[in-house]
């Protein structure tokens, strides 16, 4: 893990002249018309009052957002591609759940 | 859920296996989205790096032309355009620093290499702003053909790499019109306004094409970054593009392109243009160019003036979090 986003002063010295690493935060957006946030990007922040300050400043300057969220991003838990296939097998392998599995007489409209 | 997650990536120090490069060649030809924790080869992921980082260090020194001119903007209008506009270029470096990130390369790192003078930048970045008429053609040439290459690395195979693209797509369409309506604005005004608008398009058109990099045959990365579907055209069908939708706007606003060959060529449908000088090209590159050092040392001066900021908020947070311990 290159990053703790529970030690706001990883990397950062006051005396030290090299640049400070601050924690990682994945940032998510809501944009105005409803719909769910969705993941736009990350910004290096030490708190997280300051990573949503960035996130605004960064990912939200034309009113692209009524909401933001900040996550660090060490405690987002993720699937991994190498599970891809057997993880979700459980959904692919059942095609009676889309309506398209079923007959209707022709020239019917269902909907 | 799907993140982009530097954490994960785990660089691996054995050669890449044929078979899984060859399931990966075929993720790339079926169109699909390579995303941080997938399987990719080291040199792509090398690849992929170095492309980023370069164009983020571009987004970010690309500030500096134009923040010579904030203060002698010609009017409020303009002034408040061109500092969002150069706020706009900060995005767009984080945006792609964070895309770079999740290929497992912090961006202190990236930073560094930008100070130490090891990494690159686009070459446009090393000519001075001498009049206003400069800024107009940095927002029409410059940010012109940036749209051009972005809105084609939109689709690139790397998905945080097009995402970010999708993004600043959409925000350089402003800087590109900012840019026109100031050198329409020049090229209608006084003869003196004219000529001064006349002078920036001598100077910045050819400059403009060569961003598009070298003819593809002399491109070493080009041909590996098309098969790999990072750009999903070559340098000189992009470059072509460019020349094809500026000349009609150089028409529109009475400004000369300076290039005697320019004629449009029925057959092809594209404007013919004469050849470009590489020799200034990879002078420039090399660091020769009107203002390699000064922009590396306005650099410097502003990473290190942003120190005590950047201090001070740590300081602060630590602060905050000895209080909440202490209050627990």
């Amino acid at each position: 893990m290159p990053d703790q986003p529970t030690s706001p002063t990883n990397g950062t010295d006051a005396t030290s002249p090299a640049d400070s690493q601050w924690p990682l935060w994945e940032v998510f957006l809501q944009p105005p018309k409803g719909e769910a946030h969705e993941h736009a990007g990350s910004v290096h922040a030490v708190s997280a009052e300051q990573a949503l300050q960035n996130a605004r400043d960064v990912y939200a300057r034309r009113g692209e957002a009524v909401s933001i969220w900040v996550v660090p991003s060490a405690s987002i838990t993720a699937s991994t591609p190498d599970d891809m296939g057997p993880f979700f097998d459980p959904g692919n392998d059942k095609p009676y759940r889309h309506p398209q599995f079923y007959k209707v007489p022709r020239g019917v409209r269902v909907f | 859920m799907m993140v982009n997650e530097p954490s994960a990536v785990q660089p691996s120090a054995t050669p890449d296996d044929p078979a899984r490069v060859a399931e990966f060649e075929a993720r790339i030809a079926r169109g699909e989205s390579i995303e941080p924790k997938d399987w990719m080869p080291e040199r792509y992921r090398k690849q992929l790096t170095r492309m980023m980082s370069q164009h983020a260090h571009s987004e970010i020194v690309g500030m500096l032309p134009e923040g010579n001119w904030i203060t002698r903007a010609p009017n409020l209008r303009r002034k408040m355009a061109l500092i969002a506009k150069v706020q706009d270029e900060a995005g767009h470096g984080l945006y792609i620093y964070c895309g770079t990130e999740t290929l497992g390369t912090d961006r202190q790192e990236l930073v560094q290499q930008l100070l130490d003078g090891k990494a690159k930048y686009s070459s446009i970045f090393n000519y001075p702003t001498l009049t206003w008429a400069d800024i107009g053609c940095i927002g029409w040439f410059v940010d012109g053909a940036a749209i051009v290459n972005q809105t084609m690395l939109a689709k690139a195979s790397y998905g945080p790499y097009a995402r970010a693209m999708v993004r600043i797509c959409k925000e350089e369409n402003f800087h590109k019109r900012q840019g026109y309506e100031i050198m329409a604005t020049l090229a209608n005004g006084t003869p003196e306004q004219r000529a001064m608008a006349q002078d920036a398009v001598n100077r910045w058109w050819w400059p403009s094409l060569m961003m598009f990099g070298p003819h593809d045959a002399e491109s070493s990365n080009s041909e590996e970054l098309v098969r790999w579907g990072v750009k999903k055209k070559g340098n000189d069908e992009l470059r072509q593009r460019f020349v094809n939708l500026t000349v009609a706007q150089a028409t529109a606003i009475n400004l000369t392109l300076p290039d005697p060959a320019l004629q449009y060529n029925e057959q092809t449908e594209n404007w013919d243009f004469g050849p470009i000088d590489w020799d200034e090209f990879w002078r420039v590159v090399k660091g020769d160019g009107p203002c390699n050092r000064e922009r590396l040392a306005a650099r410097r001066d502003a990473h290190a003036a942003g120190e005590w900021v950047r201090v001070a908020a740590a300081a602060y947070a630590a602060k905050q979090q000895r209080s909440a311990t202490e209050a627990a």
